[in-house]
């Protein structure tokens, strides 16, 4: 064969995969956004990964998109990772879709390449989003210091002596602040009132303020100022500032480099609003009292385009935005001291107006809310199913049995939540201990001879340093909030002795784990259309995972459950004022809290009605309905998760961790 | 519920002092001897895991105190005679029915079929 026909192969070869690509592309756009793509020419393109949410900014889009014709249009959308050109004409269209799909192009802000997929639409479609307005009581206020007051300012600072915080609230980190007039503890998030520091405001911001109260933009000169220095990356998370701790109107200068901070309404509202350089952001009102205020650590911010837009909210006016690179920027926030309780008009985010007391017992309440959900949906379920369950549990699981089998002979072991007790019996040299919630399952342990007792995962009763290994087989997963996990496993950690070691399995929210499903995934016999669906998912790559939006798929909520529970009094049913989704057996999760049904089978109490039943027509849906379905409440662990819970208790240490069909699992030491 | 597991549960009542919550007083109704083979190195290594006090006591109080010393002997591992009354203590006594009392704040827990049910209420915890 000669050269021309190998290079002829070679070229059909990636043809045919930019084809494939392209048309998967076209598959995702249709499928995760909506977006429908036509085979003939049109003025219009849709770009995939050519978009903002992957890192592509509208300058090097532009050039390349301008080398094939006039553009009428390029619109990017924030977080999106695809974009939509408008051309001339429709033959400038068709050069630019030759041109452009397939084409690689370097980012920016890495050395990473990504490939452009074209395809035409038939027309650009986005809602014509209103222009988002600022906060109420929010204002900027333009060049409210010169360049050279900047300069003086920036200069003013000396950063020898700076407060580096670390570790108080992670996600401060290496940011740089300094405090005058009072330290700001980020403690509690207040100041101590009584304790001024020496020497006050520094005497360059005098006239600055003088400026602000003659204004009208604060209404009591400011006693308090605290200096953050963010580079590139760096952020605050989103927060109000304490209530109590300060009055109304709060200013904040920004020098030395423009900056977006997000906004927040309870509500869910959003709005970025671009702080540019040397201006003055006065908080006051509703934007001070109710809304949050941070900034996102990133490096680059999505701003508008076009110059003279720089101020105020960030409009998704996609025809308008691109990526803008930060620089170092220096904020000067000026309080005042607060000298009596706050009487705002927003007391559900209100520290004075809720007090310490109601605080506390609000804390309680989700506290019994928590339990009641865990009564209700796992407690109760379990000592209704533990029959079935326990016939639907006899194969103990190789990583565990093996766990089981190294510890040294004469090892004390607990199983925490030990269900039908399968691992009791596993290695004659230990001696086993298990106990579980449900007084059902552990009679069951009672029958094989097992030593077993009923108790709660959080309140063991067993003293302290007295267990060589402790097992906690799914169980730590059935507790409803981060707190209540970690004291489970913190409930774990007491039982051992120095040196003692853990196993703990939760469920893990993925179910795919490097391209291998779990057993669990498997083990279904669903159509075929699911199960390629889940490949798709997994194929995408860059351009699909971002397209990949989980909280659309949770769909039915758990009103259902609320009615299909067996219990006669009404209380816990009101438990769960959010609605949690209900799991689909057998598929991926879309969300980390769930209940999750189980189909009972040969359940006693049911007879009567399965013999109704069994007069019917033998119609297995009929069937079905007789069988009674209980669902229990997981909280599915993200990858990490368990080893970060893990990791903030100082007594233990992880000595593995790893995954195993469907479970997260860690193997902890006691210090 | 065999003698060695009593001897790792502790009351766990809340407002009950460090450690007064143990050893917890066996009131049974029903004991049990099932016999069990007994293994000489495993008794030795389960003996200094126990707390040998609350042993002799548990023991004691079901009327199967087997002679144990109120102290440990020395150099018991070797002591197959002392091991054998180790082990049915620990491994073949059970108690069936019955409660445990917390000997701080009296709390009793029931023992049915040789299963102690150590559950507290929401406001005991």
């Amino acid at each position: 064969m000669d050269n021309s026909g190998q290079n002829n192969l070679k070229r059909n070869k990636i043809e045919k995969k930019l084809l494939r690509k392209q048309i998967k592309a076209r598959n995702t756009l249709m499928r995760h956004e909506g977006i429908e793509c036509v085979s003939h020419s049109t003025q219009n393109l849709v770009i995939a990964n050519g978009g903002l949410g992957n890192g592509v900014n509208r300058h090097q889009l532009l050039k390349v998109a301008e080398e094939c014709g006039l553009v009428e249009a390029l619109l990017m959308l924030p977080n999106k990772p695809y974009s939509f050109v408008k051309y001339g004409t429709t033959e400038e269209a068709k050069k630019a879709y030759d041109a452009l799909n397939g084409k690689e192009i370097t980012l920016d802000d890495s050395d990473q390449n990504v490939t452009l997929y074209v395809n035409f639409v038939e027309k650009v479609l986005w809602e014509d989003i209103m222009p988002v307005s600022l906060p109420p009581g929010l204002m900027l206020v333009e060049e409210f210091v010169s360049p050279e007051e900047e300069q003086k300012m920036l200069e003013s600072i000396d950063w020898t002596e700076d407060e580096v915080i670390q570790n108080v609230q992670k996600s401060l980190k290496h940011r740089r602040v300094k405090h005058f007039g009072y330290k700001f503890r980020y403690d509690n998030n207040n100041v101590d009132k009584d304790k001024p520091l020496p020497g006050g405001l520094p005497k360059i911001c005098s006239t600055l303020l003088d400026k602000c109260l003659k204004e009208g933009y604060i209404k009591h000169k400011s006693d308090q100022l605290t200096i953050n220095q963010y580079e590139p990356g760096q952020g605050i998370p989103p927060h109000i500032d304490t209530h109590s701790a300060f009055e109304d109107e709060i200013i904040s200068l920004s020098l030395g480099a423009e900056i977006v901070m997000d906004f927040k309404h309870p509500d869910g509202r959003t709005v970025a609003v671009m702080l540019p350089r040397r201006s003055l952001l006065v908080m006051a009102g509703e934007s001070r009292y109710l809304w949050t205020h941070g900034i996102t650590p990133r490096k680059f911010d999505i701003v508008h385009a076009s110059e003279g837009q720089k101020v105020g909210s960030i409009t998704p006016d996609v025809g308008d935005l691109t990526l803008n690179r930060r620089g170092t920027r220096t904020s000067f926030t000026f309080r005042k001291v607060r000298r009596s309780p706050c009487s705002c008009s927003y007391p559900s985010v209100c520290d004075s107006q809720q007090g310490s007391q109601r605080e506390a017992s609000s804390f309680q309440d989700s506290e019994t809310e928590a339990s009641k959900l865990e009564e209700e949906y796992v407690h109760k379920v379990y000592e209704e199913i533990a029959t079935h369950f326990s016939s639907t549990r006899h194969s103990p699981w190789p990583k565990i049995v093996e766990f089981l089998r190294t510890l040294p002979k004469g090892s004390i072991v607990a199983d925490i939540g030990c269900g039908n007790g399968k691992y009791l019996g596993i290695n004659k040299d230990l001696y086993m201990i298990g106990c579980d919630r449900s007084q059902n399952l552990v009679d069951i342990c009672g029958e094989k001879k097992f030593q077993a007792f009923v108790c709660d995962a959080l309140s063991v009763p067993v003293r302290n340093s007295s267990c060589d290994a402790c097992i906690s087989i799914a169980v730590i997963h059935h507790f409803s909030t981060a707190e209540r996990r970690l004291a489970a496993v913190c409930e774990l950690a007491r039982l051992l002795r120095p040196g003692g070691k853990a196993l703990i399995y939760v469920w893990a929210m993925e179910q795919e784990y490097n391209k291998q499903k779990s057993k669990y995934l498997k083990e279904k016999r669903a159509s075929k259309g699911k199960e390629e669906r889940l490949n798709t998912d997994v194929a995408w790559g860059l351009f699909g995972d971002q397209m990949h939006d989980n909280a659309s798929q949770d769909s039915e909520c758990s009103d259902r459950v609320l009615r299909d529970s067996k219990d006669k009094d009404g209380n816990a049913k009101q438990v769960m004022k959010t609605k949690l989704p209900v799991h689909t057996n057998r598929t991926s999760f879309h969300s980390q809290d769930v209940l999750v049904p189980w189909h009972l089978k040969g359940g006693t109490k049911k007879k009567e009605e399965c013999n109704k039943a069994q007069q019917l027509p033998t119609d297995s849906k009929e069937l079905r309905e007789f069988s009674p379905v209980f669902h229990r409440y997981y909280h599915v662990f993200c990858e990490g998760e368990l080893e970060a819970a893990c990791k903030t208790l100082d007594c233990i240490r992880i000595r593995e961790s790893y995954y195993d069909q469907g479970n997260w699992c860690v193997v902890l030491e006691k210090q | 519920m065999k003698l060695l597991t009593h001897n790792m549960l502790t009351s766990h009542v809340r407002g009950v002092r460090p450690g007064g919550g143990f050893p917890l007083r066996i009131q049974a109704t029903e004991v049990k001897v099932n016999s069990v083979d007994f293994n000489q190195e495993f008794v030795a290594r389960m003996i200094p895991k126990v707390e040998w006090g609350a042993l002799v006591e548990a023991a004691e109080s079901l009327g199967h105190l087997s002679d144990l010393p109120p102290q440990l002997p020395p150099e018991y591992q070797s002591n197959e005679d002392f091991l054998r009354k180790v082990h049915h203590v620990l491994l073949e006594v059970e108690v069936m029915e019955g409660v445990l009392k917390c000997p701080d704040s009296g709390r009793e827990f029931p023992i049915t079929k040789g299963i102690p049910n150590m559950l507290l209420s929401e406001e005991e915890t």
